[in-house]
């Protein structure tokens, strides 16, 4: 797939010094979701501001199907939907007004069929002569989303787009971002929900304190981070691993009544088998076996915790 | 150019005062009205004539003037205040346009609120006084400049202000003063001589003295320093709009 967005030693500095953007570089496919995952102030908003012309960079380039966000940004613009964090609309306008504005923002002519299919698409077709004040906070957010796409644009940006929504929203969300990706739409979208970056995105990438900590294909990043453990719970109480099981990569734990054995889940044999055998052949009895697998939310707590020692 | 942005921008500041057409047009022909009977027929009856023209109408176009500046300078702070107050202005922000397409948008429409209010006026002033406009051509032309400037002004003031409380400062503080004391309900030569050479700094004096001279060709001033000084304004807020879009001042960090 081509590149659709090219970031290139991307720097935000605001008038009181503070560095949001600390030269952040990403390519991103057409086609693709890709998630930015990263605490509160890491600069998620403050790279989609940028891109999407609300702030201005320091330096560095940005460039959308090669047209650069500065020098060309009438067609770099009209590429992009945006949809903000914060809920924002004129509360006395109409819904179908408020979409057919951002048409015409945008520079598209009049295109009742476009703007319908968009309102449809978001269950908003039977709310269309609705006032905004009077729509529902989720609705709301679908309105937010109608105007983003009401151009037609080809990379979409959700800025925390289920921050504060509930669980049926979050899973629609998740259902809209699908349907388009299947019209080709590249979504970018930034969340500290790592459940959300598991369910939609091809690739995720994490950012803190201004930087790009890592970015990889998610089930990638799942296999290469994504260690197994395997907890035996015993019946005894160990002081140390016993000497017929030296062989194995042990530890202790729970203090000494349980034995953590880690593992590959890529690897053919994990050796599990052949470890439970070994450890009933030490006269150890079982109480239980359990295994954890690290979630993203694991990968990514290590990362942000110890940026150093990650990628 | 984005005509297309232009336009949506337009419709939609224009959509916002027709929900609100009742208030838009019942309350400055409810003032209106009030000013001629209180001026009109209270005072004007004792004054009978100024410059050769009957006080009722004399007082017509700073009446006109007074509402239009008032206008277009509310409509278009207004206008681009609240997309920054509620959050919207991010999607100008985004949007395929430049700052000329932005200001033709919202001051367009709002200089074309203020216009269709100021010709409503005109209207209710024929039910009360004769009126017969020497220059019609100038007067439409007087009018257009000063909604536009003033709606230019308004659309600074509205990118300035951090709160409600500084979008009215001004429009209180500075304008309605240089308004009243512009010559809206008398001749600068009615005042005293210093008077009158104070009253040569307040740039609204030009304006009125202008629209003035289109209804009955008698001014305060000359004809081509009025149309001088409105323009200096024009280009003077012009000036100050494209600095505010080249620096991003309180709307692009």
């Amino acid at each position: 797939m081509p590149t659709i967005l090219s970031i290139k030693d991307l720097r935000k500095a605001y008038d009181d010094g503070f560095e949001a953007l600390k030269g952040v570089s990403l390519d991103i496919d057409e086609g693709e979701i890709i998630a930015l995952l990263g605490p509160n102030g890491a600069g998620k908003t403050t790279l989609i501001s940028t891109i999407c012309g609300i702030t201005m960079p320091t330096s560095g380039s940005v460039s959308v199907a090669g047209f650069d966000i500065l020098r060309d940004f009438r067609q770099a613009r009209s590429l992009i939907g945006l949809v903000p964090q914060e809920i924002a609309l004129e509360p006395f306008e109409k819904v179908i007004n408020t979409v057919r504005f951002s048409r015409g923002l945008f520079g598209k002519g009049r295109k009742d069929a476009a703007v319908e299919d968009i309102l449809r698409r978001l269950s908003l077709w039977d709310k269309r002569d609705s006032q905004i004040r009077a729509l529902s906070g989720g609705m709301k957010r679908r309105v937010l989303i109608a105007k983003a796409l009401a151009h037609e644009p080809r990379v979409l940006f959700l800025d925390e787009p289920t921050a504060g929504v509930d669980v049926e929203l979050r899973k629609d969300m998740w259902e809209i971002v699908e349907g388009l990706r299947a019209d080709g739409v590249t979504t970018i979208l930034t969340t500290h929900y790592i459940e959300e970056a598991e369910a939609i995105a091809d690739r995720v990438g994490v950012i803190n304190k201004g930087e790009i900590l890592l970015v990889e294909d998610k089930d990638k990043l799942m296999a290469r981070m994504g260690q197994k453990q395997l907890d035996v719970q015993l019946t005894t109480q160990l002081t140390e691993v016993p000497e017929a099981l030296g062989g194995y990569d042990l530890t202790l734990g729970d203090e000494g009544w349980t034995l953590i054995y880690s593992y590959d889940t890529k690897s053919e044999r994990t050796g599990i088998t052949k470890l439970l055998t070994d450890v009933a052949g030490a006269g150890l009895q079982l109480r239980d076996v359990v295994t954890r697998q690290s979630s993203l939310e694991d990968i990514f707590v290590s990362l942000v915790k110890e940026p150093e020692g990650s990628a | 150019m984005n005509w297309s942005a232009i336009r949506a921008i337009y419709l939609f500041e224009m959509a916002r005062f027709f929900r609100t057409i009742a208030q838009s047009l019942i309350s400055p022909v409810l003032s209106t009205s009030l000013y001629f009977v209180v001026f009109g027929a209270a005072i004007g009856s004792r004054i009978d004539e100024v410059e050769g023209v009957s006080y009722g109408a004399f007082i017509v176009p700073g009446l006109i003037m007074l509402t239009v500046m008032t206008q277009a300078i509310s409509n278009a702070s207004f206008g681009i205040y609240f997309p920054k107050f509620i959050g919207t202005i991010y999607e100008l922000l985004s949007a395929p346009i430049n700052f000329l397409e932005i200001v033709m948008g919202y001051v367009g429409a709002a200089a074309t609120k203020a216009m269709f209010i100021g010709i409503i006026i005109l209207i209710t002033s024929f039910f009360f006084v004769d009126i017969q406009i020497q220059n019609p051509l100038a007067m439409v032309m007087f009018l257009v400049l000063t909604c536009v400037s003033f709606a230019l002004f308004g659309f600074i003031i509205g990118i300035w202000a951090g709160n409600f409380e500084q979008l009215q400062l001004v429009p209180l503080l500075i304008v309605t003063p240089l308004v009243f004391l512009g010559g809206s309900f008398y001749s600068i030569s009615m005042l005293p001589p210093a008077w009158q050479t104070i009253s040569m700094f307040n740039p609204v004096v030009y304006l009125i003295s202008g629209f003035r001279w289109a209804f009955f060709g008698v001014a305060d001033v000359h004809i081509a320093t009025s149309l001088l000084a409105i323009a200096g304004f024009t280009g003077l807020c012009l000036g100050a709009v494209w600095w505010i879009f080249k620096t991003g001042w309180r709307i692009r960090q």
